[in-house]
């Protein structure tokens, strides 16, 4: 069994070399597995950021993964059929990410992808995925797949998108922290997203947005920057990404001093960075949304109990056996979700090989709700199979000793918006 | 902020990011002005430093002064053995050829990256400070009770930043004191004017290479100890200021020190001055032409006597 | 044979022989080689102006990505179908490198590394800026419908695999001519020795600028064929990685030769993905390669063969 949920294994690789090299791989799949489909895996390529600017997300996942592939293998598999993940790193860069699709597709011939985070690898790697029609089930929370911009064989049913988090947010922000507002991002895609998606909300809710402070995402140091925030701003809303995430939060404490509004920011900014880091002391009162709460909540449910411990997390998001090594918590449930949506699509569909992806597809795109549960455990999900986007609850939390205590749970209502896309309409 | 504060801060955080760059370009500028090479992997020492230090401060515990000057003597010593040992065994085989080293130094950079992430892991982590408080600056302004100071929303700096600078300035007349003072400096100086006259005459210079090389890192990584406290050791880290730290050294005029200082306040004042007034992205696109435009008009860099 | 027609017959032959294993080939090997001509195409275009002229730049992503915007956005925004497009990107290619160079080309040696990193950081950067229209870093995608050129989809596979070698053939057939014309042993004499050159009579400026147009527009249109077969267009295929990529292949392969560009581009590759496939530590493999490549193969693969079996290779 764990050999099986190990990443990719040399003697994989020399085997499906060597089948290239026999000229097997023209002859059609799913005739092979038609006679052997009761043994055969089911091969679910898991696209990796095991090196470059998302690694430390990517570890995560890869961790998520193989905890998640775990527990539906010991419970029995999908339709008797173990999972074999096919780990193959991506270097966070969509170049690679759209030849590593393929080689799922056309080497592996793995039954579906999985796995992406970081959007411009899920833009980059989607027009290959849909062009070699392999169900690609991405990790992202962008906005892309909801957008319409990609195609009918990408799917998001696993994490909540970025438009549906920000807006959330708006009615709290407004109603509890302040209703003019100065918001940092970073001067990329996702920075974008939450400027339009954030800006909009919150005028809706009688709010303002004073200044929008767009950093170039080479930047190092930012201090220079927070001269632009404007003096009666009531809420600093910041989001950033990558490795100088630290310095950002460090610097925006040290330029405010005791003076400073109501702060309110995504995790992202801090994901994968402990809270009681040197130099974050003045993140204590302030607000983050969480996507799923990092640290372990009065009212735990035993759902998510189960994740932490499958997962190897302790009630501080850190490992177990590791607490400097925090995880992103806000982010990870996802693979861990997205492989029980894959593993409930599988066995609806009546899957029998690479021949039935079109009707894997179809089986996902009927499923409306996913309660919560040990498949969900970050909580209850609505799924829209024609925009292949799923929706659900956002969390507010404060930080208090250091700690980040849950304050406020949104409405799923409060996360949708209307449709942008109907890819059912798209052919398979 | 007003215009007066906000012009303060921005020169202030110029001084903060030229001080950084000087401390990163001062070893490159040593090894490009004496060997000739473009040393690909040098952002990497400059990585190793931060990560060693990182290592030395989780290790020591107790105070963070303690783990932090350690770190200062030790990175700078581990680093330089490793460079040491990467010119032996291949810089001089490929002889110092200018395009073989870039192929070898690129293949450095990934056998590094690779071992970093191996070992120390994907994640940021960040190393304290031995001291560290912010410190409010003042502003003046004609009220109606006249001339008076008065501390405006958000002016201030910390006490480590300034010591950056500071600890720049005694890094870089350290360097200088090293090159015209010592004997060792002659050797580095000789063999940057005429290697073949510097052989001729009996110096050493496979050693001398070697010798420059380690130095260049061991700068690096010592660079890299005094400022992992404002950012963050990563290791991915290497790379921006590899490219700024060439940038600096090209436009001080190859292998000039005081070239080097100028290139590095021009290029961090001006990167903090020009975000003033205009943003963010707009005033990176400009800074960076900037850099790019004052080659063009003076092609050997500031001090450069020739080209090279 | 005379020495100049096998020359030719040899470079014909990797011109047929990648028309041929298209046939044979699996499809992940046949689509990696439709994607590693194009790119190798982009690698042809730096060997003009690095391997032939002596002239390194740190810069040329400026150009590539040049390619790719100017065919993505006028698909994207103004409607354009491919043929257009292409032009548009290969034109916008030329009309940036014949600027760059304007500029650049006052400077030598280490400054035109640096003046040309500074000009592809600030174009990255622009990229980035115009948010609005690029979508930044996340770019875009070019959807199966906008990449149909007079009726050919190019979005199959064989259809793909021919335009990539049409491409190929067009760069790999211009630099084997060029080099062998004598503007091509004009720039190969700067590259020895300019001020010989010069003083023989000869413009150099304007032979070092029309090279650099060239391989600017050779660059370009890798860019704008690039986007187009793979349906993508963002900001990282802008950033400085892109600029050392074609370094990196060219010094491979063989500075200064024909067939290097592809040849280093085929290796690295391979050198990736098989070792990928092996341990996750894949980039400790490919760095020892490199270190060991220089060590045993100094002029590159082929500049190897050149050194050792076949002294007037081009």
């Amino acid at each position: 069994m764990t050999k099986l949920i190990k990443g990719t294994t040399r003697r994989g690789a020399l085997k499906t070399l060597a089948g290239a090299a026999a000229g097997t791989a023209a002859l059609p799949l799913w005739a092979r597995y038609a006679q052997a489909q009761s043994s055969e895996p089911i091969k679910i390529g898991f696209q990796q950021h095991s090196t470059g600017i998302g690694a430390a997300y990517g570890r995560w996942y890869g961790r998520t993964t193989e905890a998640a592939v775990k527990v539906i293998n010991d419970g029995g598999g999908i339709n008797g059929r173990m999972i074999e993940v096919i780990a193959e790193d991506d270097g966070t860069d969509p170049k690679r990410g759209a030849e590593v699709v393929e080689k799922f597709a056309n080497q592996h011939n793995c039954d579906v992808a999985f796995g992406t985070l970081f959007s411009h690898v899920v833009i980059g790697s989607s027009p290959r995925a849909g062009e070699l029609k392999l169900p690609y089930f991405v990790v992202s929370e962008g906005h892309h797949v909801a957008s319409g911009m990609l195609n009918r064989y990408t799917l998001q049913p696993g994490i909540t998108d970025v438009k549906s988090q920000v807006q959330a947010m708006a009615p709290y922000v407004s109603e509890n922290l302040g209703k003019k507002v100065t918001m940092i991002f970073p001067d990329f895609a996702f920075g974008h997203d939450h400027r339009d998606f954030f800006s909009a909300a919150i005028e809706a809710q009688g709010g303002e947005v004073l200044e929008k402070i767009a950093i170039p995402p080479t930047e190092t140091s930012f201090t220079k920057y927070f001269p632009r925030i404007p003096r009666d701003t009531e809420v600093l809303y910041h989001v950033m990404v990558g490795p100088a995430v630290l310095t950002f939060v460090k610097e925006l404490g040290e330029f405010f001093g005791p003076s400073s509004p109501a702060i309110f920011g995504f995790i992202d900014s801090l994901e994968a960075v402990d809270i009681a880091s040197p130099g974050l002391e003045f993140l204590e009162g302030t607000y983050f949304w969480e996507g799923n709460p990092r640290y372990a909540q009065a009212d735990q449910t035993e759902y998510d109990k189960a994740f932490r411990a499958a997962v190897g997390v302790d009630d501080n998001g850190a490992s177990i056996s590791d607490p400097t090594d925090v995880s992103t918590y806000a982010h990870m449930f996802g693979c861990w979700e997205t492989l029980h949506v894959i593993k409930h699509g599988l066995e609806h569909s009546g899957y029998q090989g690479p021949g039935d992806r079109a009707k894997l597809i179809e089986a996902v795109e009927a499923l409306t709700d996913f309660p919560e549960g040990h498949a969900h455990p970050q909580g209850a999900k609505i799924f829209n199979g024609k925009t292949h986007q799923v929706f659900g609850h956002q969390y507010i939390s404060r930080v208090e000793n250091g700690k980040l205590v849950r304050v406020h749970t949104t409405s799923i209502e409060d996360t949708l918006y209307p449709d942008e896309v109907d890819y059912t309409t798209q052919p398979l | 902020m007003e215009f007066g504060p906000h012009l303060l801060l921005a020169t202030l955080e110029g001084a903060v990011t030229a001080a950084v760059l000087a401390l990163t370009a001062v070893g490159l500028s040593l090894v490009f002005g004496v060997m000739r090479v473009v040393n690909i992997a040098h952002g990497e020492f400059y990585m190793l430093g931060a990560v060693i230090a990182w290592y030395v401060a989780h290790m020591m515990g107790g105070h963070p002064a303690l783990g932090f000057f350690l770190a200062l003597v030790l990175a700078p010593l581990l680093v330089g053995a490793i460079a040491v040992l990467a010119d032996v065994i291949i810089l001089k085989r490929v002889d110092y050829d200018p395009e073989r080293t870039i192929v070898a130094t690129i293949g450095l950079l990934y056998i590094i990256q690779q071992l970093t992430l191996m070992t120390y892991g994907p994640e940021a982590r960040p190393v304290e400070a031995p001291f560290n408080s912010r410190i409010a600056l003042p502003w003046f302004e004609w009220g109606e009770n006249g001339f008076q100071f008065y501390y405006p929303w958000g002016l201030s700096t910390t006490s480590y930043k300034l010591a950056v600078i500071g600890a720049a300035g005694v890094v870089l007349l350290g360097v200088w004191a090293m090159m015209t003072r010592t004997k060792v400096g002659l050797l580095m100086r000789a063999t940057q004017a005429d290697r073949d006259m510097a052989l001729a005459f009996g110096i050493p210079v496979e050693r001398v290479y070697a010798l420059v090389f380690g130095i260049g890192a061991a700068l690096a990584a010592l660079g890299a100890v005094l400022i992992v406290p404002i950012q963050q050791a990563h290791y991915l880290m290497g790379a921006d200021p590899l490219l700024l730290a060439f940038i600096v050294v090209i436009i001080g005029g190859l292998g000039s020190l005081p070239g080097t200082v100028l290139a590095a306040l021009f290029i961090g004042l001006s990167d903090g001055i020009i975000s003033v007034f205009f943003s963010p992205t707009l005033a990176k696109i400009l800074a960076t032409l900037l850099v790019g435009l004052v080659l063009v008009w003076r092609p050997q860099g500031l001090f450069g006597t020739r080209t090279a | 044979m005379t020495a100049s027609s096998r020359v030719i017959v040899l470079h014909l032959g990797l011109l047929a022989l990648l028309f041929g294993l298209q046939f044979i080939l699996p499809a992940y090997h046949h689509g990696n080689l439709a994607r590693i001509m194009v790119l190798a195409s982009y690698a042809v275009g730096y060997n003009i102006l690095f391997g032939y002229t002596g002239l390194l730049s740190l810069g040329h992503a400026l150009f590539f990505a040049a390619g790719m915007y100017g065919m993505g956005l006028t698909i994207q925004h103004m409607g354009f179908t491919p043929a257009p497009a292409l032009i548009v990107g290969i034109v916008a290619g030329a009309f940036v490198a014949g600027a760059l160079a304007l500029l650049a080309l006052r400077t030598v040696g280490v400054s035109f590394m640096i003046v040309t990193l500074m000009f592809a950081q600030a174009g990255y950067l622009t990229v980035l800026y115009f948010g609005e229209y690029t979508r930044g870093d996340e770019g875009f995608v070019i959807q199966q419908a906008q990449r149909v050129l007079w009726g050919v989809d190019l979005s199959n596979a064989t259809n793909r695999y021919f335009a990539a070698w049409g491409l190929f053939s067009v760069s790999f057939g211009l630099s084997l001519w060029l080099v062998r014309s004598s503007f091509g042993r004009t720039l190969i004499a700067i590259r020895e020795n300019e001020e010989r050159v010069r003083m023989l009579g000869y413009d150099t400026y304007k032979h070092k600028l029309t090279a650099m147009i060239i391989s600017g527009t050779i660059s370009a249109a890798a860019g704008a064929f690039y986007g187009l077969l793979f349906g993508y267009a963002g900001a990282s295929f802008a950033s400085v990685q892109y600029s050392i990529f074609p370094l990196l292949w060219v010094l491979l392969g063989g500075a200064g030769t024909v067939l290097g560009p592809f040849v280093g581009t085929l290796f690295m590759f391979y050198l990736i993905d098989l070792s990928s496939g092996i341990t996750s530590a894949y980039l400790l493999i490919a760095g020892l390669a490199l270190v060991l490549l220089t060590l045993f193969a100094p002029q590159g693969l082929i500049g190897e063969i050149r050194r050792r079996f076949w002294k007037n290779l081009p």
